[in-house]
């Protein structure tokens, strides 16, 4: 029997319509997730990671958003298709989301508590006090020192971390198949930012949840992550296993990515920060995507989209000169 | 809608002012209207001074909607024979005078006092303040009536006394924008180059609040022409022989089973100027606020 | 959260002082006082025990004090033509304009609610439109006019309603429907505006996330944290609904305080003005204290300042 893939993300576009211009968001992508699997979502500002989940999680207005092409399978559902009110009985309850941040993510009129215990009373779960107490407890779970009295507190009462704990303390409540965090450490301090990674890593090994991790940062993908799917400008441009994809990167982006960061192995050399700025969505340049800040760049990159080349099985990149870039360690 | 990952560029094409516009077709009639206000406004008195005078018993209270007597009577005649459109007409200049003359002198008044708010601070700041408050915080109406009472309801009076209940709103417009650009930097720099703080208020801080004066001006301007109406139709603002449309109401409103319209075209009259106004005001809002007007800027399906 | 009450209240609290004040100015600055609070006949005897006992030969300062005196003690002069205590008809007058304007403060902010909630939730549509052209109706319309049109059409053309006064059910729907025209329009515009960015906001889309069903997100989600933005204008339309209500119990002919105004002022009677004037001046300044309370009681981030 075929492992179904928990999610599948099959050529998905999206575009938004801004006054005249159209932006491309989202060109074509394309990604499975696997029961349990810890897969990473990297790439810049701009490069469609949020909104490609965001789409997934059916969060997206629309107008001004507008998905003209591409399917959307959560355990074998049409996603995209289905009458929004019966995809809401599985949002918070098998599919959740984590947002970056919290302090606008969660409502400011509302306790903490409250909120939490709304998970339950929204899905049949409990509700009154016994949503309540199973509010507190998850507080507790998630770290929060004191959970009795602070589940009556209010957002702003809470620091960063903290309120990041409550968001994820929501996520998990009901136990989901699949988490989905988009930047969850961003707006955080470093320090906090290792603490809620390991309360993320923690509350996944407990439970064997299949987590989507969308980040810029090269060391939370490092840390955590089994798979990790690369972006640009709408693309997954390179895909495969944490270790070989940042090991030996196959595309040119993927490359000029790690080699922007301080890493322990490049110790004495020169940092080369990419060159040039992301492209402007509403005017994503011809062929490869990449091709005006890639050092790799010849005129095919200029002229033809380049094709998905598989570098190993279950691995692959998008760039014409994959080759060259694998070798080029 | 926005978020980091969509940041979408909108050329602007700089549409000169009347094309933006005409691209929004109630502000354009709004515009006409007002710009037929105008018109009444300096030849009303000229051209139909007579008629608005003229006795006539035979059309007494005239219904409208015949041509019968001549195109003058196309609104009706009132109880003494007299033109309802010419009456409307000369009206417009008391009117028009009253609540333009109002609304000027608010804003400069209130600009000045909210420049002075805003760049004085402490100290005088706080009381110039503390007067906004009182003043907006008491119904304007019932204000203007005691200081009309007490004070003699002139036609200045009236124009003072509605100034001063709009006063409070244009100090507080300009206060918030001169505090905002205290703090920019091109203000220290004048100020480094010798500019003293008049100077300063004058030719850098003034450009910058001019529009959003205007905006709220064209709002003002209806909300002056209903206040004095009120007050003209409760006998407690223009007298007679002064007549403005508010009066004309009140007037009319002794015929009202005979003669309906001679309550209800001043009316009209009042409404289609406010309503003018108001639709112009929301138009200047969308031109001013440069997140808005591409609405106005986008082609239309049948440009090229 | 005491800071922030307690300032409020000293502002509210000067603005009243300030009112006083003025009148207190007013009245002695512009001729003589005597014209105002005595009848046209008054002897000089009796102009000159009434200066004496309310101090006009004193300076100012003796003056205002003896004018506080007078306003704590609850004396606020004798109706020039009542030959009543002014304060008596005025407290016996407020009892109907509240009833009308409290009518028509809820209708318009339940009604506003509503009709801005589902504007704001599908911007463009149906009720959009209507809260747009209300809105503007609403600020353009001369309410004394509509209410005299209102008359015309609907007590005298079809003799539906009657054509004035206090009574049932019937005398109330002109009234009301007039008095609520700006209020609704203005509030309505609060509502939708306040609403859009509640609907568009973070926290919306994670209650969504959630899978908290729609109903629930407009009406206890966003509508919770808009209830700030229309407590705020609150005020202001209880405010306006003063002025509406002198223009619509002086057509209607309800026995309102408004309609004791206007009636005052054309009888040369300045007492009942000025009592007026200073009970509408206090109700006002209690009604801010209640408005500010509301604010902390709905809004944990003041209560925790």
């Amino acid at each position: 029997m075929a492992d179904a893939p928990l999610l599948d993300v099959d050529d998905l576009w999206i575009e938004f319509r801004a006054g005249r211009e159209v932006v491309h968001a989202v060109n074509g992508v394309s990604f499975r997730i696997e029961p349990g699997e810890t897969a990473a979502i990297l790439g810049e500002s701009g490069s469609g990671k949020s909104v490609s989940l965001a789409a997934v999680m059916r969060l997206l207005q629309i107008p001004p958003a507008h998905i003209p092409k591409g399917t959307v399978r959560f355990k074998g559902m049409d996603v995209l298709n289905m009458p929004i009110g019966e995809w809401r009985q599985y949002c918070g309850r098998d599919i959740s989301m984590v947002f970056q941040d919290a302090l606008t993510s969660l409502n400011p009129v509302f306790s903490v508590g409250w909120q939490i215990a709304e998970l339950f009373r929204t899905h049949g779960v409990a509700s009154g006090r016994e949503a309540n107490e199973r509010a507190v407890e998850l507080l507790d779970r998630v770290g929060i020192p004191d959970p009795a009295m602070r589940a009556k507190d209010y957002t702003h009462q809470f620091s960063g971390g903290m309120r990041q704990r409550v968001m994820i303390a929501m996520a998990i409540a009901l136990g989901p198949e699949l988490l989905i965090a988009d930047e969850p450490t961003t707006a955080l301090d470093v320090t906090v930012q290792a603490q809620i990674m390991e309360l993320l890593s923690g509350l996944r090994d407990e439970s064997d949840m299949a987590m989507i991790l969308i980040t810029h940062d090269l060391g939370v993908v490092a840390d955590v992550a089994d798979t990790v799917a690369v972006m640009y400008a709408g693309r997954v441009v390179e895909q495969g296993r944490v270790s070989d994809v940042l090991g030996r990167p196959s595309h040119a982006y993927t490359r000029a990515l790690l080699n922007s960061v301080p890493r322990a192995r490049n110790k004495g050399q020169t940092l080369e920060p990419i060159t040039g700025s992301p492209p402007d969505l509403a005017r994503i340049p011809s062929g490869c995507a990449f091709h005006p800040r890639c050092r790799f760049a010849t005129a095919i990159c200029r002229n033809e989209a380049p094709p998905r080349i598989a570098v190993t099985p279950g691995r692959f990149a998008e760039c014409h000169h994959a080759e060259m870039v694998f070798n080029d360690a | 809608m926005t978020t980091a990952e969509q940041e979408a560029l909108i050329i602007r094409r700089g549409l000169p002012w009347w094309r933006l516009l005409l691209r929004d077709r109630f502000a354009t009639a709004a515009a006409l209207w007002l710009l037929f206000l105008a018109v009444c406004f300096l030849l009303g008195p000229e051209f139909f001074g007579k008629a608005a005078t003229t006795l006539n018993l035979r059309v007494r209270n005239l219904p409208p909607g015949s041509l019968e007597h001549g195109w003058l009577m196309i609104l009706g005649g009132d109880a003494l024979g007299r033109s309802m459109l010419a009456r409307l007409i000369v009206a417009s200049q008391n009117t028009l005078t009253i609540a333009l003359s109002a609304v000027i002198m608010a804003m400069i008044i209130g600009g000045i006092l909210g420049m002075i708010a805003g760049y004085m601070g402490r100290g005088i700041g706080h009381i110039i303040m503390r007067f906004a408050d009182i003043l907006q915080s008491f119904p304007s109406l019932l204000l203007a009536v005691v200081v009309l009472y007490v004070l003699e309801p002139s036609v200045t009076n009236l124009i003072i006394v509605l100034a001063i209940t709009r006063l409070p709103i244009y100090l507080r417009v300009t206060r918030a924008e001169v505090l905002e650009i205290r703090e920019r930097v091109f203000v220290d720099a004048a100020r480094a180059l010798g500019g003293g703080r008049y100077h300063v208020l004058r030719r850098h801080i003034g450009p910058v609040v001019a529009p959003t004066l205007l905006t709220i001006l064209t709002v003002d301007f209806s909300i002056v022409m209903l206040a004095e109406s009120s007050l003209s139709f409760l006998g407690i603002g223009i007298q007679a022989p002064e007549i403005t449309w508010g009066l004309m109401v009140a007037q009319g409103r002794n015929y009202l089973s005979q003669a309906w319209w001679l309550a209800f075209f001043p009316g009209v009259a009042i409404m289609l100027a406010t309503l003018s106004g108001n639709i112009l005001s929301n138009w200047l809002r969308i031109v001013s606020d440069p997140e808005q007007r591409w609405r106005l800027e986008a082609p239309r399906k049948n440009d090229g | 959260m005491g800071h922030f009450l307690g300032q409020r209240a000293l502002h509210s609290g000067v603005a009243l002082l300030g009112l006083i004040i003025a009148v207190f100015f007013l009245v002695r600055m512009t001729g003589d006082p005597t014209d105002l609070y005595l009848p046209i006949d008054a002897s000089l005897e009796t102009r000159k025990e009434f200066a004496q006992k309310h101090g006009f030969d004193q300076p100012a300062t003796t003056q205002f004090v003896v004018f506080l005196k007078d306003i704590l003690a609850g004396d606020l002069g004798y109706s020039l033509r009542k030959q009543r205590p002014a304060m008596e008809l005025v407290l016996q007058a407020y009892p109907t304009t509240l009833k009308l304007a409290g009518v028509a403060m809820s209708l318009s902010i339940f009604l506003a609610i509503i009709v801005g909630a589902v504007a704001a939730y599908r911007p463009g549509g149906v009720f959009d439109r209507i809260s747009t052209t209300a809105s503007l109706a609403g600020a353009s319309a001369p309410d004394f006019w509509v209410a005299i049109t209102g008359i015309l059409l609907f007590a005298v053309t079809f003799r539906w309603l009657p054509t004035s006064g206090v009574g049932g059910f019937s005398h109330w729907i002109l009234p009301i429907g007039v008095l609520m025209l700006r209020p609704f329009g203005l509030m309505v515009q609060v509502v939708r505006a306040s609403m859009m960015g509640a609907l568009s906001s973070a926290y919306v889309k994670t209650a969504r996330a959630k899978g908290v069903g729609e109903p629930v997100v407009i009406f206890v989600h966003a509508l919770r944290n808009a209830c700030l933005s229309i407590v705020t204008v609150a005020g202001d339309l209880a405010v306006g609904l003063i002025n509406g209500a002198v223009i619509v119990e002086t057509v209607f002919g309800w026995p309102g305080v408004g309609k004791l105004m206007i009636d005052s002022v054309i009888q040369r009677d300045f007492p009942t003005v000025q009592a007026i004037i200073m009970v509408t001046a206090t109700a006002i300044f209690l009604m801010n204290v209640l408005i500010d309370l509301l604010y902390v009681a709905l809004d944990p981030r003041i209560r925790h300042q």
